[in-house]
């Protein structure tokens, strides 16, 4: 039902609208900032920053965000299952669903047992 | 044409009040909910430590959310000189409106809910929520600060590690309920008597876990680990965009409490809502207020000027009038119909509280864990338990429709389901551990290894 929708979409508008507002209203009511010595240098506890920030950083970061992709979509894939698992229980169909999700989440773990002996999960 | 422009917003005004209003409430009264948690985890860490916390705004500390509040409204704002300043200004705005607007789709009560039909409920919460992620990623790589990079960079990390283990924890509980809608999930526990986190211990283990580590709360808060990077991700952010995050991670705390409430701990069902005999608990709630209206009576005369005298009557008074409104749908046959709305209203915020608590406890308890350690607990152990979770459910909920098992009797084929899943994920990280003793003497990492 798309029309069960609208109130969300309405919801959304206030949202957005509540940040910006007081946003403005603080821009309003506070003191003009002035420039006055180091006080727009990036926060690093006194001492001038060394170098820029956006750096390269560790693959890890990479490897863990790759990692995610892969069980959320089967996060995702199981959720559909979960929902109608019920229904094929009462059905007497259980054993199937569980079967084919055996299957399934065998193929996800023998990826997860190839990852922990590459050592991908350990991050030091 | 004037005519038809107010009769087509009357009509819909009509159609579309209760949410509306429910929005409005929510988005006005939240900033100031939040301002309140903020206090009572201050008091309550006071209260741990032996000190007294804040004492001075107010009788006990009462009005200082107010104080905070207009402090940062009327605060200076910097913007640092090489950040790029409208991701800066965007940043904080999407991460409290994804916060914000994940609470369409939780119900507090039957009553109040924003989105009341829409069919994936709590794929919904969660799905939103998540996107907060963006305005923590976006500010801390906008503001141009190692500090901030670094923190934001921990904090995807983290947040994607555990959301796949509480994913897996929901699948174990939509396992239980068959359906996504959340008035439905509440009502399938209506039905089968007994709470899910008796059925599904395990996944609400899972679940409380990776929400801490998601709301990047203690022992889990190493985005903004002051004792390393100064605030993480928030560290250029001053004023009230540094309040936008700040109300941004609160109001996450409340979604997740809130899902983790409606899926495992009943919604808005009273303990034993099925059993007669604790009928009795329906005078709980009135009697509480009473409680506390009584003390803010007793503790009137104590207050030394005439203003926060005042101002505890005022609390009292609040109090007293709760209580009637909870007392009448008990009391008085007229109002009975309102008694879903009232009470689960009640419980349903009782519950939320209680989680929350249960969040300060640990913050106040248990030291910070080191990066590769929470990396660590989500892949090596939570990820495996709750797949294996999610399959000795399965096979539980087939054992118990063989036997023809329902409600509290189903404990018999769960509690050995959740016993299997502990002891197989246990194995599997005491082998993790062997494997990894011999290789301690690691070199020592870089700055931005995390």
């Amino acid at each position: 039902m798309p029309s069960a929708y609208l109130p969300v979409l309405l919801y959304a508008a206030l949202v957005i609208a509540f940040p910006a507002v007081t946003l403005v209203f603080a821009k309003l009511i506070r003191p003009t900032s002035t420039r006055v010595g180091a006080k727009l240098m990036p926060y690093e506890c006194g001492i001038p920053p060394e170098g820029g920030s956006r750096g390269r950083y560790s693959v890890r970061f990479y490897i863990v965000a790759m990692l995610f992709v892969i069980f959320d979509v089967e996060t995702m894939f199981l959720i559909p299952w979960a929902i109608l698992y019920k229904g094929w229980v009462a059905a007497h169909a259980g054993l199937f669903a569980l079967v084919s999700m055996f299957v399934f989440l065998g193929i996800l773990v023998v990826g997860y047992v190839w990852l922990y002996k590459k050592g991908a999960l350990e991050w030091a | 044409m004037m005519q038809a422009v107010i009769q087509a917003t009357m009509d819909f005004l009509k159609l579309y009040w209760a949410p509306l209003l429910c929005g409005l409430v929510i988005v006005a009264v939240l900033p100031l909910i939040v301002g309140y948690i903020v206090l009572v985890e201050r008091k309550l860490m006071a209260d741990m430590q032996a000190r007294l916390g804040p004492m001075r705004v107010g009788p006990h500390g009462l009005l200082q959310p107010i104080a905070d509040a207009v402090k940062l409204l009327i605060k200076e704002d910097i913007i640092p000189d090489n950040a790029d300043k409208l991701v800066f200004w965007l940043a904080p705005v999407l991460s409290v409106g994804a916060a914000l607007l994940s609470i369409a789709g939780l119900a507090i009560g039957p009553a109040f809910q924003i989105a009341k039909d829409i069919n994936i409920g709590i794929l919904f919460v969660v799905g939103v929520s998540a996107m907060g992620i963006f305005g923590i990623v976006l500010g801390g790589w906008a503001s141009n600060s190692h500090y901030s990079l670094m923190g934001s960079l921990r904090s995807s990390a983290q947040l994607v590690s555990y959301e796949t283990a509480a994913g897996m924890a929901l699948v174990s509980g939509l396992l239980l309920t068959g359906t996504l809608n959340i008035k439905a999930i509440v009502e399938a526990q209506y039905n089968e008597g007994i709470w899910f986190v008796m059925l599904a211990p395990v996944a609400f283990f899972i679940y409380l876990v990776a929400s801490i580590a998601e709301t990047n709360r203690a022992p889990f808060d190493l985005p903004e680990a002051e004792s390393e990077l100064v605030a993480g991700y928030m560290t250029e952010f001053s004023g009230f965009r540094w309040s936008l995050y700040f109300l941004a991670e609160y109001t996450n705390m409340i979604v997740v409490s809130s899902v983790a409430t409606t899926l495992f701990l009943g919604g808005w069902l009273r303990p034993f809502a099925r059993v007669h005999f604790f009928n009795f608990l329906d005078y709980v709630p009135p009697l509480l207020m009473i409680g506390v209206a009584g003390y803010c009576l007793l503790r009137t005369p104590k207050q030394p000027s005439r203003v926060q005298q005042l101002f505890m009557l005022a609390v009292a008074g609040l109090c007293l009038a709760l209580a009637l409104v909870l007392l009448a749908p008990v009391a008085l046959p007229i109002a009975k119909p309102l008694y879903a709305g009232i009470h689960g209203g009640f419980w349903f915020i009782f519950k939320v509280s209680a989680y929350i608590y249960f969040f300060m406890w640990l913050r106040f308890t248990i030291p910070r864990y080191r990066f590769d350690q929470l990396m660590r607990l989500g892949w090596q152990f939570l990820i495996p338990l709750s797949i294996v979770n999610v399959l000795v459910v399965g096979v539980a909920l087939i054992v118990g429709s063989y036997f023809n098992l329902h409600g509290w009797s189903m404990l018999l084929v769960t509690t050995p389901a959740a016993i299997i899943a502990l002891v197989v994920a246990l194995m599997i990280l005491a082998a993790g551990q062997q494997s990894s003793a011999g290789k301690e003497n690691a070199p020592a990492s870089d700055f931005y290894a995390g």
